[in-house]
């Protein structure tokens, strides 16, 4: 492992993060892929669930689910460590390091201190890699970023030992054992599968019905109360956080879907690419939409907005109905 | 989207950085592509952090009129809520609330005062104060 870790520019920490360790272990895989037999792509909308007083709403899996899902596909082993003390985490990241291993973390990333300052919120599930130390400085590839960073220690400690909600108590991780550099057919499949079973799921939470859930509830929501607009303002954002186009996701798993193509032997594959992208730009309307709202240029029209996501909820239940057959 | 529709907006929430996005390039294949960022993204990011620039302010003239500490002044300018700075520092919720009083914060035991202080990055001298 000694040779020099290559940093690459990722659209989302987990798959960027886990794409960039893999190929620093000779396994040559692109984000979509990792994001794609992570199953990562996904909707949930939890009104009680609330975070900074506002209701939970990804367009991702969970954190961690990407690695998981990986490693099932791929037959990978990763080694998963947590620490209790910030003590051990931080001696256990150095002997790491001084080993040559390339190591990924998981942080909050409000105590970055490289990240634009507008970006800094408490959230605890982000990912990045070590690739070496010099000094009190650890040298980062954040794969969100464009270039690879530096942090020093005491700042990084802080990240790694964040508290709260999905705190990252140090958690460390890395590669162990890659098998062939073949991605067999059947597990890209199964990523497929998995993603468009729970997409389909015939609750009011989750995939399509969760975006038919928030549409009925923003579709009630009261015009002249602030907090409603705030509560769009936050639909947005969590389909735009970091490097998602605009699109939560969408445009990230068509890259995946059309690379998959080939290696899943399924041509069809590239056509719902297409389609997903399509799907994506519709996506970009509503955060259109939805931001001229928030910015006062258009009226406040929860209605409208509520329309635009019904028509996505029914636009994605028939793709994923459609991509569900496809690769089943 | 196609590559040459990617936003290249200058988003200052990116502070100069540019974030990859996946779009249509020339042939047909999805790829990766550098924006400079989108507006509707400033401007849902900016409405986020002025909550929070919004609640700051409002603690700090309830401090100087007396009827907050500077606990929950900084709380806030750490973009943080009440239920996440409880999770941050270990200390229950209303016991929080309590320490808002100028009077309880005034007679905080230098234990505490340096738990929360930990929690906000901040020194414990700093804390007593508004900046």
């Amino acid at each position: 492992m000694s040779a020099a870790f290559q940093h690459r520019h990722a659209a989302h920490c987990e798959s960027g993060t886990v794409a960039n360790l893999l190929n620093h272990h000779g396994l040559p895989i692109g984000e979509p892929m990792a994001f794609g037999l992570g199953g990562g792509l996904s909707f949930a909308y939890l009104p009680f669930v609330r975070i900074q007083e506002m209701p939970l709403i990804a367009y991702r899996v969970p954190p961690r689910a990407i690695i998981r899902g990986v490693r099932k596909s791929l037959g990978v082993h990763f080694r998963i460590e947590r620490f209790s003390s910030v003590a051990a985490g931080e001696a256990r990241l150095d002997a790491l390091l001084d080993q040559g291993q390339v190591v990924g973390l998981q942080t909050s990333v409000y105590w970055l201190p490289y990240f634009p300052e507008d970006m800094r919120f408490h959230f605890n599930a982000h990912n990045l890699v070590v690739y070496g130390r010099e000094g009190d400085d650890y040298l980062i590839s954040d794969p969100v970023g464009e270039h690879p960073v530096r942090c020093h220690r005491d700042d990084l400690n802080r990240a790694r030992f964040a508290k709260g909600m999905l705190a990252p108590k140090g958690t460390l991780y890395f590669p162990t054992g890659v098998p062939g550099r073949d991605i067999p057919p059947k597990a890209i499949r199964q990523a497929i599968h998995r993603v468009a079973w729970s997409m389909l799921a015939p609750l009011p939470v989750f995939g399509a019905g969760g975006i038919r859930g928030l549409a009925r509830s923003l579709g009630k929501a009261d015009p002249a109360k602030p907090d409603n607009l705030r509560l769009v303002g936050h639909i947005v954002r969590m389909q735009e956080e970091i490097g998602t186009g605009g699109a939560g996701f969408r445009f990230l798993y068509a890259a995946f879907l059309q690379e998959a193509a080939q290696p899943a032997e399924c041509p069809a594959l590239a056509e719902f690419a297409d389609r997903l992208m399509d799907i994506g730009d519709a996506w970009r309307a509503f955060a259109l939409a939805a931001a001229r709202m928030v910015k006062v240029r258009d009226p406040f029209d929860p209605p409208a907005l509520a329309e635009h996501l019904f028509a996505l909820a029914a636009a994605e239940k028939g793709f994923f109905t459609a991509l569900k057959a496809a690769v089943s | 989207m196609d590559a040459q529709d990617v936003p290249q907006d200058g988003n200052a929430t990116l502070g100069g950085h540019r974030k990859a996005v996946y779009a249509r390039g020339a042939g047909g294949a999805i790829v990766a592509v550098e924006s400079a960022g989108w507006e509707a993204e400033e401007i849902v990011t900016l409405q986020a952090v002025d909550v929070f620039d919004a609640y700051a302010e409002a603690a700090r003239a309830r401090v100087v009129a007396g009827l907050s500490s500077p606990l929950e002044y900084w709380m806030y300018a750490r973009r943080m809520d009440i239920a996440t700075f409880a999770q941050s520092c270990g200390v229950w919720r209303w016991r929080i609330r309590r320490h808002f009083r100028p009077a309880v914060f005034a007679r905080l035991s230098p234990k505490l005062l340096k738990r929360y202080a930990a929690a906000l990055g901040i020194a414990p001298e700093t804390l007593r104060t508004l900046p």
